[in-house]
């Protein structure tokens, strides 16, 4: 394993609550700033890094130093305080001080040395460049900016399926999350797999399958709104990204 | 975590947004449409085994006063009992608090659609009139529709036709029920009381009424109906959505009295309108059949016109035995 590509750092960390973490980016207070931090890098350091290896045709390397890079200086100048929701959404806004960041960096002729005095986050870019690879026929179909929200989305799912995993072992609903597995993230064709064959696999009756089904989606559903809220600044942009999100706006 | 592929990712996002039909008798199969009032899913019933169409209504707050309402005035809708209007099987109240209707599936193709494959005005014509009978129906019943537009219309399998989406009606008087006067369904806009806020426009802009435009709630009536259906009559003769052209410029085979029809049933005083839908059906069905139309005075040479063309094949036969008599006239003579 490359021990410049830790597995199991910032992405762990949930944030605690359902608050504007945008809006607690402009805390007086360290501590509630730094959390805020930790739920945008969270929620944005992965389709951060696939778009400057896409749009900015980083190498490894450079992608890593070059992420850890804008989070750091973002949190060591408060950058995210600035965000105004009147001009633009937060995801809009990060992509624009990215890619400011970025050319700056080039401009610069600069390679920001990881393991320096810049912060130095544990991100999965393991995960990233795996990501990377299976999807490498796919990307060159969309344009930047659509390109970086598509692997938001599916960042904001992943991360939401993986806490919805955490919250059904802890609450003892295992049968759930397998159910919601087994129909819903399955990989195979949907086709082979129905509400009948998962009650007969899992020894439930139909109406408790789709029971079950219904009360974990919601969950998720509840989850991914919830995560969703904390990286909006305002109840417009909640909404607008919520109809985004859902699919009811495709951009 | 476990990648998400393009294709789960798209699965999850309609997992998310798809209604949680848990607790009622239904199982989500796929989304059929959606709109502003909210949107329609194709669903199994599994007592009955069929498939329904489910409409979940769009009401981000929704107050239990409002639910309420809603709920009664969607049981006043399922009484209208009318071959030409799509039947109201159950309401509920989803998990999340969202209302929803479970509705006949109509297999079938929307007006629109059904246009775009039929040339024959007359065909078209035939089924405008059947609209007009269900409105009229529905009128008769002291609901008016609200939201009447060709994507609001269904031709089944077997050529009936079908009058979607009463999501939005408004029930005028108390004859199906005594505390069903002036009560709507909520849409995007509508406030926390659970009436139509004055002002709020429901509908499809280019099918509406001058006064539902405006937002004049209280203006509306039948009249508001019979100027859409003046709309779609409008689409139907010239295969485009209402616009400041008169219909015999887009399209010059329309004749003058089908355009008088239009142009009446769409005219911006309600009072210049057709008193009620089976006026226009009446009209409709004199213009099909060649006799004159209230809405449009003939001068002698268009009487006479319009006679020859209804009893073309008589005035053939009296122009032939003419000619023999002439021929044999003639013929004689020499």
């Amino acid at each position: 394993m490359d021990p410049d590509t830790d597995i199991g750092g910032a992405q762990q960390r949930f944030p605690v609550t359902n608050q504007s973490a945008i809006a607690a980016a402009r805390s007086d207070d360290h501590v509630v700033r730094q959390r805020a931090f930790d739920t945008i890098l969270t929620s944005y350091w992965k389709p951060a890094y696939k778009y400057i290896r896409l749009k900015w045709q980083a190498n490894n390397e450079d992608a890593k130093d070059l992420t850890q890079g804008f989070f750091a200086n973002a949190f060591e100048k408060n950058h995210f305080a600035n965000y105004d929701a009147r001009k633009a959404s937060f995801q809009t806004f990060l992509r624009t001080c990215l890619d400011g960041f970025v050319a700056n960096e080039r401009k610069a002729g600069k390679r920001l040395k990881r393991g320096g005095d810049a912060n130095h986050f544990q991100l999965d870019f393991l995960s990233a460049e795996d990501e990377l690879a299976m999807q490498a026929t796919q990307a060159n179909d969309l344009n930047p900016e659509d390109y970086f929200h598509r692997e938001w989305v599916r960042w904001m799912f992943t991360m939401s399926v993986e806490m919805l995993r955490e919250r059904c072992q802890s609450s003892g609903r295992n049968v759930h999350f397998q159910l919601f597995e087994a129909y819903d993230l399955n990989d195979d064709d949907a086709t082979t797999v129905s509400y009948a064959s998962l009650a007969k696999t899992f020894n439930l009756d139909a109406t408790t399958v789709n029971n079950y089904l219904a009360a974990t989606r919601r969950d998720f559903r509840r989850i991914v709104l919830d995560k969703l809220r904390e990286i909006t600044a305002t109840d417009e942009e909640f909404r607008t990204e919520a109809r985004s999100l859902l699919g009811v706006d495709v951009k | 975590m476990k990648w998400l592929s393009d294709s789960k990712v798209s699965h999850l996002r309609a997992v998310v947004g798809n209604p949680d039909f848990s607790g009622t008798k239904y199982t989500f199969v796929k989304e059929l449409a959606r709109g502003g009032m909210g949107a329609v899913y194709l669903a199994e019933d599994t007592e009955l085994n069929r498939q329904v169409a489910i409409k979940v209504l769009s009401t981000p707050e929704i107050t239990e006063d409002l639910r309420r309402r809603m709920i009664r005035e969607a049981q006043i809708i399922a009484r209208l009992e009318h071959p030409g209007i799509v039947p109201v099987h159950d309401v509920g109240v989803l998990p999340d608090g969202r209302v929803f209707y479970a509705m006949k599936f109509v297999r079938g193709v929307r007006l629109d659609e059904y246009a775009a494959n039929t040339t024959s005005t007359r065909e078209r014509l035939r089924k405008f009139q059947a609209v007009c009978d269900a409105v009229a129906f529905a009128h008769a019943h002291g609901v008016i529709h609200r939201d009447l537009k060709p994507q609001n219309i269904m031709i089944g399998s077997f050529g009936e036709v079908l009058v979607l989406d009463w999501g939005v009606a408004k029930i005028l008087r108390a004859e199906v029920s005594s505390e069903a006067d002036t009560l709507m369904l909520p849409a995007a806009g509508t406030n926390k009381a659970g009436d139509t806020a004055h002002g709020t426009v429901i509908g499809t802009r280019q099918y509406m009424s001058p006064e539902q435009a405006r937002g004049e709630i209280d203006q509306l009536d039948e009249r508001s109906d019979i100027y859409s259906l003046g709309a779609v009559f409008y689409f139907l003769l010239t295969d485009q959505a209402p616009n400041d052209e008169r219909p015999r410029t887009l399209n010059p085979k329309v004749t003058k009295p089908a355009e008088a029809i239009c142009l009446k049933a769409m005219a911006r005083d309600r009072a210049s309108r057709y008193a009620g839908a089976g006026k226009m059906s009446a009209d409709v069905s004199r213009l099909l059949d060649a006799e004159p139309v209230s809405a449009y005075r003939e001068n002698a040479y268009e009487k006479v016109s319009r006679w020859v063309g209804k009893n073309r094949f008589l005035v053939l036969l009296v122009l032939a035995y003419l000619l023999m008599r002439i021929f044999f006239i003639f013929t004689s003579r020499s």
